[in-house]
């Protein structure tokens, strides 16, 4: 039987392209209409025969697998719960109601991408706005240590660079572009002006915007590489467009110094509404890491980096944080879901896991799974799970089953742990 | 299951029972006569000596959604020190002034709340609102939608179509399961996208060359044309500003003729004073309501200690950060809305604060009729929900509101009427303007009583001279009949409802929603509606 569904939403990045058209003949997805490669990955390179849970890398009965991650996570005085990512609202909200229950320090994968960038907005807030305000408005956009032309593929012709929009009818034309990064990229081959900032000197770079931006004089004539001359014809910019907008990446949030970069990016910001409205916006990479920050939020008060060990919601980036939870041998069981650290954490992080018995909920193979004590092999948001997932804007949006394989979510086999546990 | 509360002193104004000793039977989530029980098969309780009310109803509180979240997620520090630990079958939770999901639920339960309406959601991030919205235990919900600078019901008034502008309305409050329609600075939101505001009703909202006046009365037609459970419920222009006062009597003075609900009004009371401290311009503000029978209020009242200020209106919350120097959160949404976020700390000895306090009072003193004036205080912007049994002791023990005037700044104090006023609220009073006057305003036939049909939702209170003691630690508190709380503490975590309005409309504009949204938005038309994929339904108020 052969279907077509259209409005779809790529899970794949926090653009969350919601405009692609899928055929599917039966369970096999035949063509993707509008994705990126990316994207078109997500959907042409998914293996939708059905999987049975693994224990110890032997297949076994789902009811046999739950016991075994219940009797795994009953047993563990310090469980962690990690990823989250690239699941849904829906079982995000699983995975915090499984971690009050059982005690566990939960923990998405924002605290190795933009937890900087949530510490700095807990420091100075974050002056920001939707996508569509961008597409709109902008004249005037800075891109800080990040690559859409390569991370974000839709970005650009959707809601930046190029796209047309209500005060920006030509595109490209009405628009002046930026690029700020240590080295050129694709996205600063695109830009109007690309400064090239010395590695680690971002900081003083933005010090010196927020200097100009209060009409005072450096006593140099570079800073971290980039001529003041270059910075004072920026602010110039910054001070006199119709809506301007940053967008901001790892570049600032994992180089050295990390949230005291960002802070002073929306400090600038901040400053500038005194001349011009100015926005800002994380370029969120996973499909819903936007999700974990929103989901955690609204359940324990605080994004990510959280334990439950003493009964109450705990907050402590550097402690609770799963990369340094797992490199002090501080948990001793995990589940991991729809994420892979075996193969992304650092090696004395990677190595705990291996020490420990983990549990993995994910759609697809992983290192992380490859030696796992529990594997459930589940449905993949988007693709054959129905959900919401949130934009890098914190819009949300739906993501749509697009082809019936009957294999269960996260959100399921969730659900099945904590009533399990209980 | 069946229940009797026996011998209670009855405070139940919609139904005249002002402390009268009664029984109050419950089958089935709702309150019956007594011969619809088994009376021996039920469970019964003895109030004798206690207070019997409805369940509390707030008609005005951000408790979730996309800028409640911002909140939380921007102030760890607002949340410590105000945790609570997971125990039996409750979930953990961190307070404070913007608490978690379920904690809010709970510590609503332990105030004797059973009914919240969430303020404010733009229709884009709805879908947030009622994720979170399936999270807060123990209360029934409603949210209410912005539109007071969405574009396409701009675009209509500038065209002269107002039956589209109605279809639309009526489409984007099924679309969004919304309860009702909110506005917020009228105008004043889209202005603040190109970094200005408005400070008349007849100022011009950039690129549409309509007015702030146009729309509230646009949208206060629609409201009472479609026959909405609740008015269009206004945050006016000016917030906060020397001005307000005057914009506030003259938005009434344009809503002549429709129903509408004025929230926060204690924001929007002020005239200008001596030294740049505004006054409160309290008499003038009462006197328009008492005059204006179709107007109803909530106040907003100030609570000295922290807060978090949370509004769709953007350049208000700009201003803020500036006066306060305080961390600041923008977020300007495409076509629709925006918003700000400030924390702030409210303390007697500034005398704005201070000014802000006493207009809060003034106001609850002034306007005549507790039927049209409602506890608030704007959770969290004029402090916490929880701060509401402090506002009651206030209003009931003018002793109490004496002794902390005396702890105002001077230049508050100066000229201020609030001492002369020796009114006090009755208990009575008070279960209308927290139970029965709120329901009512919302439309919410079975909420805010204790007659037969009304949900057995139930607040018992052990009266003392305290009424601040008295009102935080109700005795029994039930939820659809189920007991919620008890001796001021959580005992259940049942789940709410949410209400919403479906009003019909011409499918046709279906039709031009679909092209419109191609330009407007960046998200597909069909992805736009908070009902497209899952989701818990919401039950259906019916308009008339």
């Amino acid at each position: 039987m052969s279907t077509v569904v259209e409005h779809v939403t790529c899970p794949f990045c926090g653009c969350l392209c919601d405009d692609l058209t899928v055929e599917a003949e039966g369970v096999e997805i035949r063509k993707v209409r509008l994705a990126c490669s990316s994207g078109q990955g997500i959907f042409m390179d998914y293996d939708p025969r059905p999987r049975r849970p693994l224990v110890d890398g032997r297949e076994v009965e789902w009811e046999n697998a739950v016991a075994e991650a219940a009797s795994i996570l009953s047993a563990a005085d310090s469980p962690l719960i990690y990823g989250l990512s690239s699941s849904a609202s829906e079982a995000q909200r699983k995975a915090v109601a499984l971690a009050d229950r059982i005690g566990a320090v939960i923990d998405s994968t924002s605290s190795v991408c933009h937890g900087p960038t949530g510490l700095a907005m807990q420091a100075v807030g974050e002056p920001t706005c939707t996508l569509g305000e961008v597409r709109d408005r902008a004249d005037l956009l800075v891109f800080w240590g990040c690559n859409p032309d390569a991370s974000h593929l839709r970005h650009f012709p959707r809601f930046s660079l190029t796209a047309k929009g209500a005060l920006t009818p030509n595109g490209r034309a009405d628009r002046t572009v930026y690029v700020v990064d240590v080295r050129p990229t694709g996205s600063s081959k695109k830009a109007d002006h690309f400064l090239q900032v010395d590695v680690g000197s971002d900081f003083e770079v933005l010090t010196t915007l927020r200097l100009l931006v209060k009409g005072k004089e450096p006593s140099v004539d570079t800073v971290g590489g980039v001529p003041v001359a270059q910075l004072k014809e920026l602010v110039e910019r910054m001070k006199s467009c119709r809506y301007g907008v940053a967008f901001m990446g790892m570049g600032l949030t994992m180089a050295p110094a990390r949230q005291l970069n960002v802070a002073e990016l929306f400090t600038l910001v901040a400053e500038l509404n005194e001349f011009a409205k100015f926005s800002v916006l994380p370029m969120r990479g996973h499909g819903n890491v936007t999700g974990a920050d929103q989901v955690l939020s609204w359940t324990t008060g605080y994004p990510f980096a959280v334990s439950f060990a003493r009964g109450y919601p705990q907050f402590s980036p550097g402690e609770f944080s799963a990369v340094d939870m797992l490199a002090r041998r501080a948990a001793d069981a995990a589940v991991i879901i729809a994420s892979d650290p075996g193969a992304h954490f650092p090696a004395a992080a990677a190595a705990h896991l291996e020490r420990i018995p983990t549990i993995v909920l994910d759609h697809g193979p992983s290192v992380v799974a490859s030696h796992a004590r529990v594997v459930f092999p589940t449905a993949a948001y988007g693709v054959d799970a129905a959900g919401t997932a949130y934009r890098m804007d914190n819009v949300p949006i739906p993501l749509k089953r697009v082809i019936s394989t009957g294999r269960l979510t996260d959100e399921e086999i969730l659900d099945r742990i904590i009533e399990a546990v209980a | 299951m069946m229940l009797g509360i026996l011998g209670g002193r009855i405070y139940d104004p919609r139904n005249s029972k002002d402390g009268e000793v009664g029984d109050i039977w419950v089958k089935d989530g709702r309150v019956v006569t007594p011969e619809d029980v088994d009376q021996k098969a039920a469970q019964t309780v003895d109030a004798t000596g206690l207070v019997v009310m409805p369940g509390g109803v707030d008609i005005h509180a951000h408790i979730v959604g996309s800028e409640v979240n911002s909140g939380r997620k921007m102030r760890p520090e607002d949340h410590r020190g105000h945790e609570r630990a997971r125990s039996g079958g409750l979930r953990a939770g961190a307070g404070g002034t913007v608490p978690s999901t379920y904690l809010t639920g709970y510590l609503y339960s332990e105030l004797g709340y059973t009914t919240v309406m969430q303020a404010s959601a733009a229709p884009l991030v709805v879908r947030h609102t009622h994720e979170e919205l399936e999270d807060v235990p123990n209360l029934d919900k409603g949210a209410f939608i912005v539109m007071g600078n969405n574009h396409f019901v701009m675009q209509c008034i500038a065209d002269k179509q107002p039956e589209k502008a109605r279809d639309y309305v009526a489409w984007l409050l099924g679309a969004s399961r919304g309860y009702a329609i909110k506005i917020v600075n009228p105008g004043g939101v889209e202005n603040w996208k190109w970094g200005k505001n408005v400070a008349e009703l007849d100022d011009e909202v950039i690129g549409y060359g309509v007015t702030p006046r146009q729309i509230v009365q646009t949208l206060a037609t629609i409201a009472d044309d479609l026959g909405l459970p609740h008015p269009v419920h206004i945050h006016g222009i000016n917030l906060g500003r020397h001005t307000s006062a005057r914009t506030t009597v003259e938005m009434i003075a344009a809503l002549d003729g429709h129903r509408v609900h004025l929230c926060h009004i204690q924001f929007l009371s002020y005239g200008a004073g001596r030294g740049h401290v505004h006054r409160s311009e309290a008499v003038a503000v009462a006197a328009a309501v008492n005059a204006s029978s179709g107007v109803t209020v909530d106040i907003g009242q100030v609570i000295f200690g922290n807060a978090t200020t949370m509004t769709c209106d953007g350049p208000l919350q700009y201003g803020l950060h500036l006066t306060t120097g305080n961390k600041w959160i923008n977020d300007d949404v495409e076509g629709e809305s925006g918003g700000g976020i400030v924390p702030i700390t409210y303390k007697p000895g500034n005398p704005i604060n201070g000014t802000m306090w006493l207009t809060g009072l003034e106001l609850f003193l002034l306007i005549d009729d507790p039927w049209r004036v409602f506890l608030s205080t704007d959770h969290p912007n004029a402090g916490p929900f929880t701060s509401y049994p402090q506002v009651i002791r206030l209003l009931m023990d003018r002793d109490y509101r004496r002794e902390m005037f005396e702890s105002l700044h001077p230049r508050a104090r100066r000229g201020a009427l609030l001492p002369d006023l020796d009114r006090e609220y009755s208990l009575g009073e008070i279960a209308v303007i927290s139970r029965a006057g709120p329901a009512r305003a919302l439309g919410l036939e079975h909420k805010g009583h204790l007659g037969v049909g009304a949900d057995a939702d139930v607040a018992v209170y052990e009266e003392c001279a305290d009424k601040e003691a008295m009102f935080s630690r109700p005795r029994y508190v039930y939820k659809g009949g189920e007991l919620v709380a008890r001796d001021g503490a959580v005992v259940a975590d049942v789940a709410g409802r949410t209400f919403s309005v479906a009003p019909q409309y011409d499918a046709g504009l279906e039709v031009e929603l679909r092209e419109y949204f191609k330009k407007a938005y960046t998200v597909s038309f069909d992805n736009y509606s908070a009902l497209s994929g899952h989701g818990a339904p919401t039950e259906i108020v019916a308009c008339g």
